[in-house]
């Protein structure tokens, strides 16, 4: 029964889909790029951030990754430009621009 | 050797339970099936078995357990009646898409209103189109026999559908009936243990169930389904078969009786068709060619075995225990009429409504129906297509 | 069912008529033969009139409806002839056995001229005797199986002990009573048929 879910697509036969869509793999969304959804980019400013973090727990999409205790550029393959994390930031260190940068 | 007894329904399905000794019963009480958890949780209280038992605030909450726990991996089951399984609605259709081989124990009961505790079986009815496999039970013998069959058809892989055992309310849950048990090893042997291919709990090897899916996804899967549905016919056949290597006890999608030369057949489920059965034995003892035709595998549906089945009588009473308000006839009138047109099988068919809200059924009832069949056939007396049964005129 | 007896309970709920039904299709099964015993269900409440039934056959039983022609009606409760036709189908080569302290020809009158045989037990009198409580049910499942002879008295007792024993076990004390109530309502049957 459990089969390389990655080979499965829209044109999938019914006869080859997975029992019940059972997907038979773990954190599969990784894999899936909404990145290419985005219609408004963040841009990242370091020299303005001061690292209070505030941004990172409220991306939908955890987009933001942070690294012994510091955040990181954004993970653009899976940022969908929704904005909320430059709406919180106190220092104007995300900065929206229009369209899929 | 069978162990010969005397139990009502509730009590045989409860001793088959404790036999099969299923991982997890989640259960909310409903009359009439609250015996059933009821007399599970004394079995696990004395010791007897080890089902881990949870006692949940609602029906809409034990079948989202049983789904829970079946696709963590454990065997599950639960049991309800009427407005219990209304509640489970959203739930049912679940299980069986997400392919999980639980099972259930419903106890038939009405569907309100009017507020009626007593059996007909539009429960059942109602959840006919859910994609559980539904099998129901003349007697006490073979609500125990067909609750032992269960697991063996849900997790055949060839299936891997939820299973709902039925048997009427009151009329067989709480009526005690002689029946033959088996020993409990015989049991556990013919059920065996459950090792699912894939679960939730499996360190290692990580699925989803029941991911969105999207248009271009869910059509597929819903044909798959059917095709589970479909495959469960020779799989429900193969577990009969070997239940009577192990019980001698014979059971088939239906029984016929007495139907070989039959030019009048009843086409009937559950408890009412021992009492049709003692019509038939009555009619031919005064030499009439009658027999019954006793459903006991409504899904999957049985249409071409049926149809082969009723295609040399003269004439058929379909017997509804359930008003579809259809304005045409109840649900197995609707069915069986289908599967007669679709296999070019052209005889006469009335469709009875019959039992609704422990309306009594009785012998001479049946006796008057298979006069009416012949009135019609033999003399061109009109009768209705599609009328009730004991009503008051 | 071409072969055997069936029986119609009258009682009050909370009366034990439900339970000695079940207590007969019990005995009868012990003594190896096909039994059918249920209760009509409706909404439950103590006092109001309920239904029982028994069939009992050497043949399986295969039907599933009510008893509209019983060989045997008991009456557990005699307030309830006013309010229902207890002989209702009743066959007139049967019999109704009837708690009562009246002697049968007083009761005739509320039979709707049944013309079978009557038999009256003081189930209340017996069951205050032997038990000190008035619990009918024993007294009148003894009286069914007297006139209705579906098993020899021996063996009804010696399965009714045996039943008891294991029903009673955290209570052994009351187990000699019910059994004295069962073989007195026996005799006061056994007396009446040997009159007749």
């Amino acid at each position: 029964m459990r089969t390389d879910v990655r080979k499965i697509n829209e044109k999938t036969p019914h006869h080859q889909l997975t029992e019940g869509l059972m997907i038979f793999a773990g954190g599969t969304s990784k894999s899936f790029n909404t990145g290419e959804w985005r219609t408004n980019t963040p841009i990242y400013h370091p020299e303005k951030c001061k690292q209070c973090l505030l941004c990172t727990p409220v991306c939908p999409d955890s987009s933001i990754p942070v690294r012994d205790g510091k955040r990181l550029d954004f993970d653009m393959d899976h940022c969908k430009g929704c904005g909320i994390c430059a709406n919180v930031c106190p220092f104007d260190a995300i900065e929206m621009k229009e369209g899929n940068v | 050797m069978a162990i010969k007894e005397r139990m009502s329904g509730n009590e045989a399905v409860s001793y088959a339970i404790r036999q099969i000794n299923p991982d997890v019963m989640p259960a909310f009480p409903i009359t009439p099936s609250t015996e059933i958890p009821q007399m599970v949780s004394t079995y696990i209280a004395n010791g007897e078995m080890d089902t881990e038992f949870i006692p949940v605030e609602s029906e809409h909450s034990s079948m989202s357990a049983t789904i829970g726990a079946e696709a963590a991996g454990a065997r599950s089951l639960t049991a309800t009646s009427s407005a219990g399984l209304a509640l489970m609605w959203e739930e049912l259709l679940l299980a069986a898409s997400n392919r999980l081989p639980l099972v259930m124990a419903l106890v038939n009961r009405t569907l309100s209103g009017p507020i009626n505790i007593n059996c007909d079986h539009s429960d059942g009815m109602g959840a006919r189109d859910t994609g559980w496999i539904q099998i129901y039970a003349e007697n006490n013998q073979e609500a125990y026999d067909n609750f032992i069959q269960a697991y063996p058809i849900a997790e055949d892989e060839r299936v891997h559908l939820p299973v709902m055992i039925c048997q009427d309310g009151f009329i067989t849950s709480h009526a005690v009936e002689n029946m033959e048990l088996l020993e409990d090893e015989k049991v556990r042997e013919f059920v065996g243990e459950y090792e699912p291919e894939e679960y939730l709990l499996n360190p290692g090897k990580p699925i989803a169930v029941g991911p969105y899916s999207v248009s271009n996804y869910a059509m597929e899967a819903k044909k798959n389904q059917e095709i589970a549905l479909e495959n469960s016919k020779e799989v429900i056949l193969e577990v009969a078969e070997k239940f009577k290597e192990m019980a001698g006890r014979e059971y088939g999608l239906f029984e016929e009786y007495r139907t070989e030369d039959a030019e009048y057949l009843m086409l009937i489920m559950g408890s009412a068709a021992g009492t049709a059965k003692d019509a038939v034995d009555h009619l031919r003892d005064a030499g009439k060619k009658v027999g019954v035709v006793k459903l006991r595998v409504f899904r999957p549906f049985p249409a071409r075995e049926l149809a082969e089945a009723l295609k040399e009588c003269k004439a058929v009473a379909i017997m509804d225990r359930c008003e579809s308000y259809n304005g045409n006839g109840g649900p197995l009138g609707s069915e069986v009429t289908s599967a007669l047109f679709r296999n070019k099988v052209m005889i006469e068919t009335v469709n009875y409504i019959y039992g609704l809200a422990g309306r009594d059924f009785t012998v001479g009832d049946a006796c008057g129906i298979f006069s009416d069949l012949e009135e019609m056939m033999v003399n061109g007396k009109e009768i209705e297509q599609y009328q009730y049964i004991r009503l008051r005129k | 069912m071409k072969n055997g007896i069936e029986i119609r309970w009258h009682g009050r709920g909370g009366q034990g008529a439900k339970t000695a039904a079940l207590l007969l299709a019990d005995v009868a099964f012990k003594t190896g033969q096909n039994v059918q015993g249920f209760p009509e269900y409706g909404p439950e409440r103590m006092g109001a009139p309920i239904t029982a039934f028994n069939r009992i056959s050497s043949d399986r039983i295969r039907v599933h409806s009510n008893i509209y022609h019983p060989d045997f009606v008991v009456v557990v409760d005699e307030t309830l002839l006013d309010s229902v036709d207890v002989t209702a189908g009743l066959k007139k080569e049967g019999a109704i056995i009837i708690n009562t302290s009246k002697k049968s020809e007083d009761i005739m009158e509320h039979l709707n001229g049944y013309e079978g045989k009557v038999f009256t037990v003081d189930a209340r009198k017996i069951s205050m005797e032997t038990l000190g409580k008035n619990f009918p049910n024993s007294p009148m499942l003894a009286a069914t199986v007297a006139v209705s002879r579906v098993m020899p008295r021996d063996k009804f007792i010696t399965e009714m002990r045996a039943s008891y024993e294991h029903k009673f076990a955290k209570k052994p004390e009351v187990i000699d009573g019910n059994m004295q109530a069962l073989e007195k309502a026996f005799d006061v049957v056994e007396e009446a048929l040997n009159k007749a």
